[in-house]
């Protein structure tokens, strides 16, 4: 009986992974420009369609399909900062909110203009039934174990550009103060279109494994994204470490809640999420 | 010498008192179809004017609205259809619900910034659906449709019915506009015109802030609430994802009072006879009508924030209802000033 909830807490924690994927580059994002792009999910959700296209259509490898998105993904969000959000950023949070949240409306339909309601998932092959078996009942698909080295990467990697290269410095100088790193010469416009282009490559790298870890339909993202949101939430906002721990905690509780009732899975990490906002707003780690 | 902006002004002053009095008959001469339609844009007016009170002057961008909207929807149903009261007393009751709901949901995103707030009232709004969706005595996931003992309690006759439920969102709607009227127009109106315009500003010459923000927030729950329930008794079934549905009841409102003027009384007005128009002529659009919208809507914020009733205004001498009051002249002040020292 102890397997069945040892197993499902390790599933939770590979969850977690996942959910961290979809975190590090709204958490990025957020504590870089200090606005929530409300379509983060919608973008992981139009990637995985990008993908889909490139697998089928074109018959290439998803690993491969998403390797070529990734640099797409980075010039994308480059523009999308420079030519349309730069122009209501900092005067007035309602306005990017206003922005990013008819963006996701239109990609949302968009979508399902070109491909329908039907949900729609990436073959990962036999990567994806591969399991590593550890006695009394507990498997861990190779997939999932795949995915959660790649979160845990992808925030170490996000961390090292922030806290040792040039870059990040510069992204952290705008971040704490635009006004001043503006007077020192930093070009704030581009140093935010460069946080908000590694900020897509994260969505890249996270639709490359959702597509093929889960289905997805374009009404999907904005579920995405509240699970993004409350990870980086959960976890601290601005800590990048943070969101990893607000992953696993969600996919523990999601994946705990779905062994009582199968209905209870959002719910639960919902539940969780609200617990630790009334008991702890700041998070498990706060930056600030 | 009445110059050209103000002729227009009071033309439209006079507009829109007739446009309201008419509305108050509009059973005695709209036909069944139109009259169904004018209740519709009466409860999203009423959506409209609340997300504005909230997004355009307390600054809490909520995406959340349609959880309260739901709550009143499901508070309506058990008072009616399960307590067995009559419905007309479930309607205040229904608002009532949302309120007390309101004031925990508030505790938890008032916690959190404003574009962290934005979605923290997302997930409140996704909670409530679901918990809705576990209610057996609801109808649990599939919800339920109304008693049809509470429905030809509203009027034996189909006619009588729409008749009914268009008064009382005729009520609602002018409820909500005759008390953001006078909410603007109070001190804490000022405050919140103050808040809107500059938040430090306004802190820092002293207005209570969180004061408004609460009461902005509790106010308009229960107008939500209240909204919900007409709406149930509109549709006569209730269930999660139609209930809480945030595309109805929160997209579509956000894109109204944008494109019509967000953080001004015509806005909402204007944004929601906007999409009525469009969505008369340009129904067989489908998903394009929320495309569409949301284009144009991301357009009126780059090229002019304060919509089309922020363009419209620039011919005029004053807003069609005054909710600023008028700075007072120099002479007078002068005068006054003059009358203090003697």
């Amino acid at each position: 009986m102890a397997g069945v909830w040892i197993n499902q807490i390790l599933q939770g924690i590979l969850l977690g992974g996942l959910y961290t994927l979809f975190a590090t580059g709204l958490s990025l994002s957020a504590g870089v420009m200090r606005f929530v792009n409300i379509a983060h999910g919608d973008f992981i959700v139009l990637t995985s369609f990008i993908l889909l296209v490139l697998v089928t259509s074109l018959g290439i490898n998803p690993a491969i399909a998403t390797i070529i998105v990734l640099p797409i993904a980075f010039v994308f969000g480059f523009g999308l900062q420079r030519f349309l959000l730069q122009r209501v950023v900092g005067e007035n949070v309602l306005l990017v909110i206003l922005v990013t949240f008819g963006l996701s409306i239109i990609i949302e339909n968009g979508l399902l203009e070109g491909f329908g309601a039907d949900p729609q998932k990436i073959s990962g092959g036999s990567l994806e039934t591969a399991t590593i078996a550890l006695g009394d009942g507990i498997n861990m698909g190779v997939f999932q174990v795949i995915t959660f080295v790649a979160a845990v990467a992808m925030v170490a990697v996000l961390d090292l550009i922030l806290y040792r290269s040039g870059i990040g410095a510069k992204i952290r100088a705008v971040s704490d103060d635009v006004v001043a790193a503006d007077l020192i010469g930093l070009s704030s416009a581009r140093i935010y279109a460069i946080a908000m282009g590694i900020s897509f490559v994260t969505i890249g790298i996270a639709a490359g494994f959702m597509s093929i870890w889960t289905d997805f339909d374009p009404a999907s993202g904005g579920t995405r994204l509240l699970i993004a949101f409350e990870a980086i939430v959960l976890g601290g906002l601005g800590s990048l470490w943070g969101s990893l721990v607000g992953g696993i905690v969600l996919g523990i509780a999601q994946s705990v809640g779905a062994q009582f009732d199968i209905a209870w899975q959002m719910l639960a990490g919902h539940i969780v999420f609200l617990i630790v906002l009334a008991v702890r707003p700041q998070g498990l780690f706060p930056k600030y | 010498m009445p110059t050209a902006p103000n002729l227009l002004l009071s033309g439209l002053r006079l507009l829109f008192a007739a446009v309201v009095i008419a509305m108050a008959a509009g059973p005695y001469f709209l036909d069944p179809t139109e009259v169904v339609i004018v209740t519709e844009f009466l409860s999203m007016l009423v959506l409209a004017i609340m997300w504005n009170l909230l997004a355009g002057y307390a600054d809490i961008v909520t995406v959340g609205q349609h959880a309260f909207v739901g709550v009143g929807a499901y508070a309506f149903f058990g008072f009616s259809a399960l307590a067995g009261l009559d419905p007309y007393s479930s309607i205040p009751l229904a608002g009532l619900v949302a309120l007390i709901i309101a004031v925990p949901a508030m505790i938890l995103v008032f916690r959190l910034r404003t574009a962290y707030l934005a979605i923290g009232t997302w997930v409140v709004a996704e909670v409530l659906m679901l918990v809705a969706g576990k209610l057996q005595a609801w109808g649990g996931g599939s919800g339920t449709s109304l008693p049809i003992s509470i429905v030809l309690s509203l009027g034996r006759a189909r006619n009588d019915r729409l008749a009914v439920i268009y008064w009382l969102a005729f009520a609602l709607a002018a409820a909500a506009m005759f008390v953001t009227y006078f909410l603007l127009r109070s001190r804490i109106g000022v405050g919140l015109t103050a808040m809107r315009d500059n938040e430090e500003g306004a802190a820092a010459i002293g207005v209570n802030i969180t004061r408004a923000r609460i009461l902005c927030f509790l106010g308009t729950a229960p107008f939500l609430g209240m909204a919900g329930a007409i709406i149930t008794m509109q549709k006569l079934r209730i269930a999660p994802p139609a209930s809480f549905s945030i595309t109805d009841f929160t997209v579509f409102i956000i894109f109204n009072v944008v494109i019509g003027g967000i953080g001004s009384f015509e806005g909402p007005i204007i944004g929601t006879i906007v999409y009525f128009l469009l969505r008369e002529y340009l129904s067989e659009l489908g998903t394009w009508n929320l495309i569409l919208l949301g284009t144009f809507s991301i357009v009126v914020i780059l090229i002019e924030r304060r919509g089309l009733w922020g363009l419209f205004r620039r011919l005029l001498a004053d807003d069609i209802v005054p909710v600023a009051h008028k700075p007072t002249q120099p002479a007078v002040v002068s005068r006054r000033l003059s009358a203090t020292e003697s």
